[in-house]
């Protein structure tokens, strides 16, 4: 089978890859970079589980081909925290119970970083809107939802 | 096995389509074939570089097959299709399924095609030739070409009214959806009234819209298109709904739209 | 964090409230793994030369298998094995069969014949998932396509296709004597015709699925020390790991499962048929082999909540008191059993309700259909079943004209009841959480509602007595197949009776259906019919068995431990224990070479009750010396293989 040569920024580090012909970015970066943090659920782009940034913002990487991705910057939840400490999101969602499975959070959590890099004083509305393309089966959302506007506070320094 | 062919451009790309072919833009539908192995295709064609324009003049609005659900959103001059691309998958699926693909999506989805056909746009193909909408979807099953434009005419965003019914709230996948124009003001002098989930594709209810010419917008006025609304249309049948359900709330869910009222 | 509101002035005498954790701000212990996406999920494990496995599955709902030609799909690229039912060593089996529930009724793979849609058929494996797919859709099967049902009720009746001959009546069998459980207490036709009320409805539920986020699915691996390792989502690891064991005819020692983290389950990940699959792919290709559901055969193929209708029928006097309540259930278990049979155990235990009601009559039936074989999810057995009790008192407080809260505070039971089971109700709390729950809606109710606890006016003479019951023969299997038995119905003319203030026969679980089936507690550290507490119960050592019989605390003169396969001296015993034989146990696990029993020395002569407890001084140890050198698996004539019980022939 041939091989397509990939290169791209994976969470501030350099990728570069072949890969198969026609193979998603969910199996390139989970097998290929070693980046487990993306989770596919569903694999037709409807749960959101795969959610990754690609320059900034959130796309499905269960739908994504990956040589589509050469040049570009990618984020995902593995690079997050940025070293030992954790980003604003991610503590906000350990205070507020928002993750039980936790299968769905690490979308989730790029869904919300997408929206606090663009909005950082989101309504609970928006931050709704935010995560509308990501489900979830254990919380309910609105742990979640009270996770994003916590983080969104703690951002601006205004709790 | 799966081979994928990148071209430099959509008119590059026209050339190298064939059997057992799809074009990848967007790929919110190609590759949910790609991860199931459909087996109707096993080579993708894709282009660097799509038409990606959204301009509006006095003709009318243009608008790049390769603009995606954000791209509309984000252009001041498809604001008349923003009620339509908002509700649209999520925020991950706006940033990567285009106008283009919408065209060729299969039930449940396409509510921009829906919308695109109540507007009576016309579709550019690349080479140049041009159709309206109602015969591209009509024709669009044995489509070999690659479409670089959508165009609408000039259309005041009052006369536009859209409504997305799906059981999933604030998003989900359309269980039916209505686009409808109606031009004239109080006393309708033209009506183009679209269904999605009624069909195959998008279809017009022809006769509904003959019924409102020169009628009000009130209760009685409207009458006559609600008990003609299912004319011409094939519910489907499916896990959203059935096609009996379907014809029950087709017409409750047009008169709701027609006189304004709340959901 | 959503708030706890403590109700402590409620039960305030029956408890101990210094709670240390509820109410409290935590962090789950696993979060952090959560938010940094490094919780190690099943797929999380990375493996070269990874093998990918999909089966092919039947589009029928029940056809009977002709032929299957795999060779296209063998000979296409990156295939690896194609497999079916002859390559399962051990290709029938019911999930309960390892706590000796049920026969046999469910191959891994199907082999003459499917019954539902997308059951297995066969199994392609393959270098990528692709290519895994595109040589399922090359496998040829030849199906005489069957008639089929696809309602439980319609599968009961006597013209039915039979979906499992296993069960050719289309119901499970209950205590080798009936296809259905009945429940009887009491004279329920006698009780409607004093009735100044009769309300009957029927209720259904369609089958549910859990749909987690993540799939059900395993990664299985040949390990070096010719085990194979298992990663798995499942919920019930020990049920998946003794499946295995016995559908695959592989000592369970020769299993590593390691699981522990679903993302998501609800009950759909307790059936066990993917590591099964996957530990077999291993076998067969020596590789890395993963198996996981995509997200249609999640919904398709993964069992769902299974579909319940239930019929009740309640006498109600004209003041609201439920005098009699029937019921008429019908869970549709699917094509196999799984955890059904014990779904109905579980629902018929639950029933009248949370009430008083003094005259109960129900069978509930346990129907194969041909729809995807249910399981369990979230309240297994008696969701349904609660939602129809529920919906009922409403109506009943429709029919008799009264607050619907205030009739579940008149009838709720209260402690000391006699319930249907024949157990008194003790520690119930209905009557209270309608009061508070009234409180909190803001909805009125009487001030003799809110005057009512479930610590008074239960157990009166009136309210604990068993009464004479009512009981019948009818619906004995095989009978409604035949066409003898017409109403599912509880019988309007039983002729048993069981005198009052009598618990009536208990029925305990059917003996083993086959005499392979049994269970050797003790092999896995239990104790069967033992009158003294097990306390300090060490692990067996490595793989010999002890061969000593166990002995009770007085006779090994001191703690509770597992006799030693070379039990060193004991220490002479002193001519007056000074602590009593019931001292706790050793502070350390009393396995290796410590003596099973030492007495502590005196610590104070004279004050033998009072003397702290010491732990024996320990004598040199001796080298661990098994009796049995270790050998591979179990070899002791009559053990089994398996972790817990013998396995079928």
């Amino acid at each position: 089978m041939a091989k397509t040569p990939v290169r791209f920024t994976l969470n501030d580090a350099e990728a570069a890859l072949f890969v198969d012909e026609g193979a998603n970015l969910i199996d390139v970066l989970r097998r290929g970079a070693g980046d487990l943090s993306p989770k596919q659920g569903c694999a037709q782009g409807t749960c959101g589980a795969c959610t990754v940034l690609i320059d900034g913002q959130p796309h499905l990487a269960c739908l994504t081909l990956a040589e589509t991705v050469e040049g570009r910057r990618i984020d995902t939840t593995g690079g997050l925290a940025g070293g030992p400490q954790l980003h604003p999101l991610q503590t906000a969602f350990m205070e507020e119970f928002a993750a039980q499975c936790g299968f769905c959070t690490s979308g989730m959590l790029m869904a919300a970083k997408a929206l606090l890099d663009r909005q950082p004083s989101p309504s609970r509305d928006e931050v709704a809107e935010a995560i509308s393309g990501n489900l979830c089966r254990c919380t309910g959302y609105e742990p979640i939802i009270d996770a994003v506007m916590r983080a969104s506070q703690r951002m601006r320094g205004a709790a | 096995m799966l081979s994928v062919q990148t071209c430099a451009t959509l008119d590059e790309a026209a050339r190298q389509m064939g059997d057992r072919t799809r074009f990848l833009a967007g790929g919110t539908l190609v590759m949910r074939g790609v991860n199931y192995a459909d087996p109707s295709f096993d080579r993708i064609v894709r282009a660097r570089t799509m038409p990606c324009e959204i301009r509006s003049d006095d003709t009318g609005l243009r608008i790049g097959a390769g603009a995606t659900m954000a791209d509309l959103l984000a252009a001041r001059d498809a604001e008349i299709l923003h009620p339509v691309a908002r509700m649209i998958g999520g925020p991950a699926v706006r940033n990567m399924a285009t106008v283009g693909g919408n065209l060729f999506a299969a039930h449940p989805y396409g509510d921009l095609a829906t919308a695109l056909l109540a507007l009576d746009a016309r579709v550019e193909m690349a080479g140049g030739a041009t159709e309206p909408m109602e015969t591209f979807l009509a024709g669009r099953d044995r489509q070999r070409g690659l479409v670089t434009a959508v165009i609408l005419p000039r259309v005041t965003a009052s006369e536009f009214r859209w409504a997305k019914i799906s059981r999933v709230k604030p998003k989900g996948v359309s269980m039916l959806s209505i686009a409808a124009w109606l031009q004239g003001g109080s006393r309708i002098t033209d009506a183009r009234i679209a269904f999605g989930g009624m069909g195959p594709t998008p279809l017009r209810a022809k006769a509904a819209e003959r019924a409102l010419r020169d009628r009000t917008l009130d209760p009685a006025g409207i009458e006559g298109a609600l008990a003609a609304c299912l004319d011409g249309l094939a519910p489907a049948d499916d896990a959203l709904a059935s096609e009996w359900y379907r014809r029950e709330v087709a017409p409750v869910h047009l008169r709701r739209l027609l006189l304004r009222e709340a959901r | 964090m959503t708030s706890i509101e403590f109700r402590k002035d409620l039960f305030a005498d029956e408890r101990d409230d210094t709670l240390k954790e509820i109410g409290q701000p935590t962090i789950r212990q696993d979060i952090l793994g959560h938010v940094t996406g490094r919780t190690p999920y099943y797929d999380d494990h990375l493996f070269d030369g990874l093998l990918h496995m999909r089966a092919v599955r039947s589009p029928h709902h029940h056809a009977r298998i002709r032929s299957i030609d795999t060779r296209e799909a063998e000979r296409m690229p990156g295939v690896r094995r194609v497999a079916t039912a002859r390559d399962v060593p051990n290709n029938l089996n019911t999930l309960l069969s390892l706590i000796n529930f049920g026969k046999d009724d469910e191959p891994l793979c199907a082999h003459d014949k499917v019954r539902y849609k997308g059951e297995t058929v066969a199994w392609v494996i393959a270098d990528t998932e692709r290519l895994a797919r595109e040589a399922v859709a090359q496998v040829r099967v030849d199906y005489e396509v069957l008639p089929h049902v696809l309602d439980p009720e319609e599968a009961l009746k006597p013209g039915a296709p039979v979906v499992n001959e296993v069960y050719p009546n289309n119901s499970f069998d209950y205590h080798e004597r009936y296809d259905h459980q009945k429940l009887r207490f009491g004279d329920v036709n006698a009780a409607f015709a004093r009735a100044d009320h009769i309300v009957e409805a029927e209720y259904q539920m369609s089958p549910i699925e859990q749909a987690p986020i993540e799939t059900c699915g395993a990664i299985a691996a040949p390990e070096q020390n010719d085990r194979y390792v298992c990663y798995t989502n499942t919920q019930a690891l020990f049920f998946s790991l003794g499946t295995t064991a016995k559908l695959l005819d592989i000592p369970s020692s020769r299993l590593h499962f390691i699981g522990g983290t679903a993302g998501g389950g609800f009950g759909g990940k307790v059936d066990s048929i993917v590591e099964p699959t996957a530990v077999l792919g291993a076998i067969l290709t020596g590789r890395p082999v993963r198996f996981a559901w995509d997200r249609e055969e999640e919904m398709q193929v993964g069992a769902p909540r299974g579909a319940e209708r239930w019929r009740l029928k309640d006498g109600v006097m004209a003041d609201g008191r439920i005098v009699a309540r029937e019921f008429t259930g019908f869970f549709d278990s699917g094509a196999y059993t799984r955890l059904s049979s014990y779904a109905i155990v579980k629902g018929t235990g639950h029933l009248p309700g949370p009430y008083f009601i003094p005259n109960v009559a129900a069978n509930v039936y346990c129907c194969v259909t041909n729809r995807t074989p249910a399981t369990a999810m979230r309240g297994f057995g008696i969701t349904a079943v609660d939602f129809a009790i529920e919906c009922q008192m409403d109506r009943v407080a429709e029919a008799v004209g009264m607050d619907p809260i205030e009739l579940r505070i008149l009838n709720a039971y209260r402690d000391g009841d006699m319930k249907a089971h024949r157990r008194k109700a003790k520690n119930t709390a209905l009557i209270e959480c309608c009061q508070v729950a009234a409180g909190k809606a803001q909805w009125p109710l009487s001030g003799e509602a809110m005057a009512q606890s479930s610590l008074t006016g239960g157990g009166t003479p009136e309210r604990v007595a068993i009464p004479e019951t009512v009981t019948d023969d009818e619906g004995r299997i095989g009978e409604r197949r035949a066409g003898r038995t017409a109403s599912t119905a509880p019988s309007r003319n039983g002729r048993g009776r069981v005198p009052s203030g009598q618990h009536g026969a208990t029925i305990v679980a059917a003996p083993p259906q086959n005499p392979d089936m049994q269970i050797e507690a003790d092999r896995i550290g239990h104790r069967m019919g033992s009158e003294t507490p097990p306390s300090a119960m060490g692990p067996a050592s490595g793989a010999a068995q002890p061969s000593a019989p166990y002995r009770p605390a007085s006779q090994t003169g001191g703690s509770i431990v597992p006799p030693r396969p070379t039990p060193p001296p004991a220490a002479p015993p002193p001519a007056a224990p000074s602590v009593p034989p019931s001292a706790p146990p050793p502070a350390s696990p009393s396995y290796g070479t410590q003596p099973p029993s030492a007495p502590p020395p005196a610590a104070t002569p004279g004050a033998p009750h009072d003397a702290p407890y010491q732990r024996p001084a320990a004598p040199e140890p001796e080298p661990y010396r098994p009796d049995k050198p270790f050998s591979r698996g179990t070899r002791r004539p009559g053990s089994s293989p398996f972790l817990s019980g013998t396995r079928r022939r």
